[in-house]
């Protein structure tokens, strides 16, 4: 974990969608965009998508091991 | 017509060159006030605020859109001194409106960049096995099988849902200590929501859904730290993703330089 080497970016990263997906939309600097959506509205689109994304989550992880 | 997301801002670094979108613009630098900010044009039809909003429901393009994003903020956290992650599509209407950005918030940005420096957003996530954690069935419970089936029923149900109970708050106390102690080992600490099982098929409970901002001297010891409070109660295993960009921690450091 020492060299910046061990990480990979771009598609080699194996992260799970619904573990991105915690960090973009509930995280990162919220600054006042031209075009923002409240942060009430992002929150709601996030909990609706998260049951669907864990099950997502679950298929991709599957199919990045197989 | 040209839009441009704004990705994040990062000290003037050897960045250029190594960024592209797949399928999208190619990300480009975008400078003011000492700050690199990295964009990519996008087009209104798809990034206005209506079709945003209708995008970000669509779980194909919010996944592309999130993997995207997150493609460039990993390479340019990697090769930077340290950057300031933005919440995903963030967008401005033009370069102009992005250097006035930088220059208004350089100090904000400086000394976000200069707390995330050298150190490392690690995710822990704790699954707990409510089988494993329940309480054994007490004798008297046994007892209570000879006596009449619906007081039986009744009994053995009150048993369950007490064991149950149990088993949940022995998780919740354990989430809770573990978190404790990997923010000790942390310069800072945030729980997620959990992620929600239902659907996924798995029978354990997710109990801990952690960031930690780490010293990059001390992941070692970190992810040691991880492996050894997994193996320490039964019932409860720990998963470590990352490293992450500090997506969790932009807003925090800001925050706190607001109050």
């Amino acid at each position: 974990m020492t060299e910046p080497e061990a990480v990979q970016a771009g598609p080699e990263r194996r992260i799970a969608l619904v573990d991105l997906l915690d960090r973009v939309l509930a995280g990162g600097v919220v600054v006042s965009g031209e075009i923002t959506l409240a942060i009430a509205d992002v929150d709601l689109v996030h909990l609706s998508l998260r049951a669907l994304l864990t099950s997502a989550s679950t298929l991709e992880r599957g199919v990045a091991d197989a | 017509m040209g839009l441009l997301s704004l990705i994040l801002g990062l000290p003037l670094a050897p960045v250029r060159g190594v960024i592209a979108l797949g399928g999208g613009e190619p990300a480009r630098t975008v400078e003011a006030a000492g700050l690199v900010a990295v964009v990519s044009t996008v087009d209104l039809a798809e990034y206005g605020e209506q079709p945003l909003r209708r995008n970000l429901e669509d779980l194909d393009w919010l996944a592309a859109t999130a993997r995207a994003h997150d493609a460039v903020v990993h390479t340019v956290a990697r090769s930077a001194t340290a950057a300031v992650p933005l919440r995903l599509a963030t967008v401005y209407l033009g370069d102009e409106r992005v250097r006035v950005l930088l220059a208004d918030r350089r100090t904000e940005f400086a000394v976000a960049l200069d707390r995330l420096a050298g150190r490392t957003e690690w995710g822990v996530k704790g699954y707990a096995d409510p089988d494993a954690l329940a309480a054994p069935p007490r004798s008297g419970d046994e007892a209570a099988a000879g006596r009449g089936s619906g007081t039986a029923y009744l009994l053995r149900r009150r048993a369950q849902l007490s064991a149950r109970e149990s088993a949940e708050r022995t998780a919740a106390e354990h989430a809770g200590r573990l978190h404790a102690a990997l923010t000790d080992l942390s310069v800072a600490g945030r729980r997620h929501a959990p992620q929600d099982p239902n659907l996924s098929g798995q029978r354990a409970w997710m109990v801990l859904n952690g960031s930690y901002l780490v010293d990059d001297a001390r992941a070692d010891e970190f992810a040691a730290a991880v492996s050894d409070l997994d193996g320490e109660r039964s019932g409860v295993s720990l998963e470590l993703t990352g490293p992450w960009p500090p997506y969790s921690f932009s807003t925090t450091v800001l925050e706190v330089l607001e109050e």
